[in-house]
């Protein structure tokens, strides 16, 4: 993303163009936190996956809609939120399998209050982490398109 | 087989999940696998007639009763759903069958196709759910689906359809959501059975007929029952034919009326006033339904009208409560489903050869468009209730139960409603296929292969499903469905068992 659209005009200044640069990351790492840690404190899946949006809605909105509106990236976008969405049915598909009920806890519990515990919700969490954020930049690069093409 | 029920939901959800990722190489993608659910899925719903008469309850996530007090989600297969699920199950069948052709028409079958199964897991859903906000949670996964469908051609007139669709739907989903509010604040629980069961204990209070009139609001916005019936004579026309056929089969009867039936008769028990209300409903729904859809020109807006005039031969046999009204309202569920499915494919072929909705565009079809031309007069005769077909048997059937209930006025009404319909499907009938064509009409051709198939077995359906009636048929299929709701509320029991 940097390669192609820092020397552009396109977008902010050069000041909002690098603070988001070096936001970006530590947003998306606190999303990834939110997201990994949604059976244990406030927050989980979809509200990690708007934060991890939100890091590269940032970038979008720094360097404009340029930047933004792609084909690919609408396709990886997209590819996101279908494999997300598409992970936790498999997670589901997988109690019905296995223990008969669908959405059925087939994982070990584990010790409560641990990262790697609760059976499949952190597995869950993960998968709508990933369908929340590919869906909402997937949404934030469509719009980005329909004002490019207004602005045509 | 306990482990069939959720598979309704499943299957279509897998589906559309998977569709967005393959269907961006492999253009057909979309037609095998939505065909492939859909004949799944109506398999199943057929084979699951076997289990007509009993009631089975399955824990999502393995999460039972507590105590006897019900904490997990809960799917209620019993008599009812069963049928529900073949109605729904056999017209997204045909639709996905007619979808093959139909939708070359349009550029993203892919995308159609995935809100297509969510519209499916959606019905499916609503249909098999035993818990309040799971239900709402389905209504609002099928119609949000069904708002994008609308809007699938995205021609400025289908945009304006579909945000006039998505505005009503909201504002009905909005009081369907306030009801299930104060009935959890009323009650303390969300499972349908128990809410009805702490009602039983504590007696309806006022609140709980608020929660009546939220719900006869709400889902008679989706049901388009008539003083909230304004947003379906634009959205079911604007949609594709097959997603026409969808929307008025089925959609506004599984989201509509069943829940609507389903709470009134299982969950908090029915009674006079409300009798009367819905009745009052249905023959507002039949009258005016009937006369706007008499002053159409707009082929798919005489059948979205329509539409709103048979529901409410539905929403009669239903507020009527007598046995043999409820059997009429349930048999006429199903024909509605075959013969307005009928129709509006037929429409959409018509739309897909000759190119216009205008009746007045029309005419000497029937030469040229011998499959579409005979289905349709089948379609129509069933809908305007002409013996040998489904439509006559059931529309007889509540009009026999308001007479038995001692309601004449009530089955006058009907038997107007039934000459209404009678009148704007000969007027289609004759402008379409039989009068002068209004414009050039020579090189019209028939339909592709598929969309004829799916034509025809709905034809077939239409006429032989009168056979239902039949002494030992009724028995099997129809009595156990009927005694589902007569029961009232021993659904309570049944599920909490």
């Amino acid at each position: 993303m940097q390669n192609n659209t820092q020397n552009t005009s396109s977008g902010m200044s050069l000041i909002v163009k690098t603070v988001a640069r070096i936001l970006a990351g530590m947003i998306m790492l606190y999303g990834i936190y939110i997201v990994a840690h949604g059976h244990l404190t406030p927050g989980g899946g979809f509200a990690g996956g708007v934060i991890i949006a939100g890091s590269f809605i940032l970038l979008y909105l720094a360097y404009g809609a340029t930047a933004a509106d792609s084909d690919k990236r609408k396709w990886y976008a997209s590819l996101c939120e279908s494999l997300g969405i598409f992970g936790f049915w498999i997670v589901a598909i997988l109690g019905l399998v296995f223990g008969t009920y669908f959405l059925f806890n087939i994982f070990a519990k584990g010790t409560p209050f641990h990262l790697f515990s609760a059976g499949i919700i952190p597995v869950c969490n993960v998968a709508i982490g990933v369908e929340v954020a590919g869906a909402l930049v997937g949404i934030f690069i469509t719009f980005a398109a329909v004002k490019l093409l207004e602005r045509k | 087989m306990v482990n069939s029920i959720p598979l309704f939901v499943v299957i279509p959800l897998g589906c559309a999940f998977i569709l967005p990722v393959i269907g961006r190489r492999w253009e057909r993608a979309g037609d095998l696998f939505a065909n492939l659910v859909t004949v799944t899925l109506l398999g199943l719903a057929i084979w699951s007639v076997r289990f007509i008469r009993e009631t089975t309850v399955y824990h999502v996530g393995g999460w039972g009763a507590v105590n006897g007090i019900p904490i997990g989600i809960y799917l209620v297969r019993d008599g009812l759903s069963i049928f529900m699920l073949v109605v729904v199950n056999l017209i997204a069948f045909v639709a996905t069958l007619y979808s093959i052709n139909y939708m070359e028409y349009f550029t993203d079958k892919t995308k159609y196709y995935t809100l297509f199964m969510l519209m499916l897991a959606g019905m499916n859903g609503v249909i098999l759910t035993g818990d309040f906000f799971n239900l709402y949670v389905f209504i609002e996964i099928a119609a949000i689906a069904s708002y994008a469908l609308v809007a699938f051609g995205t021609e400025a007139e289908e945009l304006e359809a579909a945000f006039k669709y998505q505005v009503m739907g909201s504002v009905g989903s909005g009081f369907i959501l306030l009801g299930i509010i104060l009935l959890y604040s009323y009650t303390g629980t969300l499972n349908m059975a128990d809410v009805g069961r702490v009602i039983l204990d504590k007696g309806a209070s006022n609140l709980v007929w608020f929660v009546n009139v939220l719900f006869i609001v709400g889902f008679g916005l989706k049901a388009a029952v008539v003083p909230f019936h304004m947003w379906l004579p634009d959205a079911h026309p604007s949609a594709p034919a097959p997603i026409s056929a969808m929307l008025s089969g089925v959609l506004i009867e599984s989201i509509g009326v069943y829940p609507l039936t389903r709470i009134m008769y299982n969950v908090i028990g029915f009674d006079g006033v409300l009798s009367n209300i819905l009745i009052v409903l249905a023959i507002i729904s039949m009258m005016i339904g009937g006369l706007l859809a008499l002053w159409q020109w707009d082929y798919k807006r005489l059948l979205a009208y329509s539409s709103i005039s048979q529901v409410g031969y539905i929403l009669l046999g239903i507020g009527l409560g007598t046995p043999l009204g409820l059997l009429g309202a349930l048999f006429h569920l199903f024909n509605h489903s075959a013969f307005k499915g009928l129709l509006f494919l037929d429409s959409g072929s018509i739309v897909y050869s000759v190119g216009t909705r205008d009746l007045r565009e029309m005419g000497e079809l029937d030469r040229r468009m011998p499959i579409t031309s005979k289905t349709n007069l089948v379609a129509a005769m069933s809908i305007a209730g002409v013996p040998p077909f489904n439509g006559f048997w059931s529309k007889l059937i509540i009009i026999i139960a308001c007479i038995q209930a001692g309601r004449y006025g009530v089955a006058g009404w009907a038997i107007l409603g039934s000459i209404l319909t009678f009148a704007y499907i000969l007027k289609a009938e004759r402008y379409a296929f039989y009068g002068k064509a209004g414009r050039d009409v020579a090189d019209v051709k028939e339909s592709p292969p598929f969309m004829c198939i799916a034509l025809i077995i709905l034809a077939v359906i239409c006429v032989v499903a009168g056979l239902m009636l039949l002494p030992n048929v009724r028995e099997t299929i129809l009595f156990p469905v009927v005694n589902t709701l007569t029961s009232g509320t021993e659904y309570i029991w049944r599920v909490l068992r």
